[in-house]
């Protein structure tokens, strides 16, 4: 049962890279929004926010599933058993930690920062790309963080991707059905790569991190 | 400084795991043996094991009739439920005392080579090839797998295969095989799943596929039965005993039950409370 | 001539009233010291001039625009944001270049680069860091960063510069730097300048009105030389002499 392992393992890519960076331009603004600005409910949406940061995979698996099935509402658009179907479960998925991720990032820049934008003359749109740039380190650890959730997901994949050969097979339905069939070295080498992929993102991440730690502010007066 | 401390426990983590792979390369199987020898000799002398298959564990037939035969006989049966290949090396290696299968050509070759004796049909149950009520392929004529096969190819009718070397998998890619075709394309749909998930994607896109009858009849499917019956969709099990097990008298008495006049009727009763109609046909013959 | 006027402003924080201002008018061109006791309200009136905090009530005659500052949206506020500079008492540097910090005003007007370049390199000359344009800004000293601070808001131009005890913790040598560029800009832009600080000696050199703020109200208004010198509230008697115990 070895399947073209390039080619699940290029899918892979395919799908994680187009969810988080959709999540990315869906949830940082988001975040950032939030970690900036006061309103009436503001509250109650962060709070959302930090629920949906735990939403079990395969619920929304099942609940995506259930949307795109022929006897759900979204059932004309075809799309079950489909990559698009992959990436709008895993953009489900992700986006949340996204949002919630920059949001504290952003929060956690001080008042000052802010501040000192306003009274640079910044129109509410610079002041948000400044303060995200500020929290950079943070963002790059939602966005790795958000990586390495997503692509090595497996259980909504499966569902809604059903795991087809040449078409919805990626690195962790791979892993699945070679267990399955005994082929348990093959699993093993899949989950390598898939665990090298990982540690890749989050050596991004640690870099990112380390930059951040290492210039802290030095009021050496 | 953190950084030159990332690498070498990066390498270190996956050169671990290679060995773990390594190891884990050969079938746990192979590593029980051991531990499944040991446990015979200490086991009760009233206990067998049976080596069978998933699909014939998960139809329920075994929790139906085995209380039957252990209230009569007083001998607990051990099943173990595993793909076909590996039970069959199960009653290789001598880790099973009986062999509930249902490949009539790895069958065959067991006994040849020795490892087997006793051996009988015991039952049939039937594969069959499902559909859309619209029947794109126009297959509900069809009396002939390898014809309906045909014909799906021909009008490149959606069709969703296991793909993942089951039973039912092989039993598909025979008839492929015998109609002389080699699926490809968009229209095959290689699922790689189980048979429950396997339906239920024929059902969402309405595709053909071949499906064992007590699956199919335990799935609420918008799916209708369209070719059964042909010859090619039985599915013969076979019992077997294992010659070098050490309890060959218990093994002898479980064979007897399966193909006497008591288990061939409970065989063909099983599932009919449940479905309207048995699953397993029971067809007992020496071979 | 043109002046800053605030009408009835109210600054409140948890019910507590900390600052209170009925009439006060500043005019164009001035440089003035505002002093006063810690916590009386000085930062406070800056921060809400500078628009960053918004008062339960207020007018605000900003050189001739009229301003509710109760109830000034922050879009409807960036005009007159840009015309006005603010220097913290610890400024926050952005984790980017010095150059990229002091171009930060310039870049949100929409400047174009090459004007950007030339403003940006002529105020680091003036504040003499010119040779630490690539430093990363958030690893600079103290009196450095305080010193960029000042370049970031005076390459704006702005008409009106907040200064909030600005050199509250430099050493002399960062002082005298400080004082001369804002002594230098005031010369030569006339700019409107309101200047907290807890050095005397520092308001008597560089201002010419001084404010005394006492417990969110300003108390005392008067020329440099008659505030110090002869100061009418009794108050401000004991502030000056250092009597004052807070």
């Amino acid at each position: 049962m070895t399947a073209d392992v390039t080619e699940v393992i290029l899918l892979s890519l395919k799908v994680t890279t187009a969810s988080v960076l959709i999540g990315v331009l869906i949830g940082v603004p988001l975040g950032a929004l939030l970690g900036l600005s006061s309103f009436p409910g503001k509250q109650l949406l962060v709070a959302v926010i930090f629920t949906l940061m735990g939403l079990p995979p395969v619920l929304v698996g099942v609940i995506v599933y259930l949307l795109l099935s022929r006897y759900g509402p979204l059932g004309s658009l075809d799309l079950l058993f489909t990559p698009e179907a992959m990436i709008i479960a895993q953009v489900v998925l992700v986006t949340p930690i996204l949002a919630g991720l920059s949001l504290t990032a952003v929060h956690a820049k001080e008042r000052s920062y802010w501040e000192t934008a306003k009274s640079l003359g910044a129109t509410p749109f610079q002041l948000m790309l400044t303060i995200l740039r500020e929290a950079r380190g943070g963002i790059w650890a939602g966005v790795a963080t958000a990586y390495g959730r997503a692509i090595s997901e497996v259980g909504a994949v499966m569902l809604v991707g059903g795991n087809i050969e040449h078409h919805t097979r990626v690195m962790t339905t791979a892993i699945i059905l070679e267990t399955r069939t005994g082929n348990f070295s093959a699993g093993l080498q899949l989950g390598l790569v898939l665990m090298a992929i990982s540690f890749l993102f989050n050596s991004f991440l640690m870099l990112g991190m380390l930059k951040q730690m290492k210039t802290g502010r030095r009021y050496s007066s | 400084m953190k950084r030159l401390f990332a690498f070498p426990l990066a390498i270190l983590l996956i050169s671990s795991l290679f060995i773990a792979a390594c190891s884990l390369s050969n079938r746990t199987v192979d590593a029980k043996p051991q531990a499944d020898a040991e446990a015979q000799e200490n086991a009760t002398p009233q206990e067998i094991t049976l080596a069978t298959t998933t699909s014939t564990q998960d139809s329920g037939l075994l929790d139906y009739l085995l209380p039957v035969f252990e209230e009569k006989t007083g001998i607990k049966v051990k099943v173990v439920a595993v793909g076909t290949g590996q039970a069959i090396k199960l009653g290789e290696d001598g880790n099973a005392d009986v062999l509930l299968v249902h490949s009539r050509a790895a069958e065959d070759e067991f006994v040849e080579k020795g490892y087997g004796i006793n051996a009988h049909d015991v039952m049939y149950n039937q594969f069959l090839i499902v559909g859309p009520a619209a029947d794109p392929a126009g297959i509900r004529q069809t009396s002939s797998a390898t014809e309906a096969f045909k014909q799906i190819a021909d009008k490149q009718a959606a069709f969703i295969s296991r793909g993942d070397d089951s039973g039912t998998d092989k039993k598909e890619k025979s008839i492929w095989k015998e109609a002389g075709i080699t699926p490809e394309g968009s229209w095959y749909i290689s699922a790689g799943q189980g048979m429950g998930e396997t339906l239920r994607m024929a059902d969402e896109k309405q595709a053909y596929t071949l499906t064992d009858e007590a699956t199919f009849l335990s799935s609420k499917l918008n799916l209708e039965v369209l070719v059964q019956g042909d010859k090619t969709l039985f599915n013969p099990y076979g019992i077997i005993q294992v010659k070098s097990s050490r309890k060959q008298e218990e093994g002898l008495k479980l064979i007897q039950f399966f193909t006497g006049e008591e288990g061939q009727k409970l065989i063909g009763e099983f599932g009919k409370e449940t479905y309207g109609k048995g699953l397993f046909v029971p067809d007992a013959r020496a071979r | 001539m043109k002046q800053l006027e605030l009408h009835n402003l109210k600054v409140s924080y948890g019910g507590r009233t900390v600052l209170q201002v009925e009439r006060a008018f500043f005019q164009q061109g001035r440089f003035y010291g505002v002093v006063g006791p810690s916590g009386s309200g000085k930062s406070t009136l800056l921060r809400i001039l500078n628009l960053l905090e918004r008062p339960l009530s207020g007018r605000l005659n900003f050189f001739g625009t009229e301003i509710d500052l109760a109830h000034l949206t922050y879009k409807k506020g960036i005009p007159i944001q840009r015309q006005m500079g603010y220097v913290a008492q610890k400024p926050a540097m952005f984790q980017t270049s010095v150059y990229d910090n002091v171009a930060l005003g310039l870049r949100y007007r929409g400047v174009d680069k090459k004007t950007i370049r030339r403003l940006v390199m002529e105020a680091l000359e003036q504040v003499e860091l010119a040779h630490l344009a690539d430093q990363r800004a958030d690893t600079l000293s103290g009196g450095e960063a305080q010193r960029i601070a000042l370049a970031r808001a005076l390459v704006c131009e702005p008409t009106l510069l907040l200064l909030d005890e600005p050199t509250a913790s430099l050493d002399p040598y960062n002082i005298t730097i400080f004082e001369r560029v804002v002594q230098t800009f005031h010369r030569e832009k006339q700019t409107t300048i309101l200047m907290v600080t807890h050095n005397l000696p520092q308001a008597r050199r560089l201002a010419q009105t001084c404010l005394f703020v006492f417990q969110g109200e300003i108390v005392e208004t008067a020329e440099t030389d008659t505030f110090f010198n002869r100061p009418a509230s009794p108050m401000l008697q004991d502030f000056v002499m250092g009597r004052m115990i807070c």
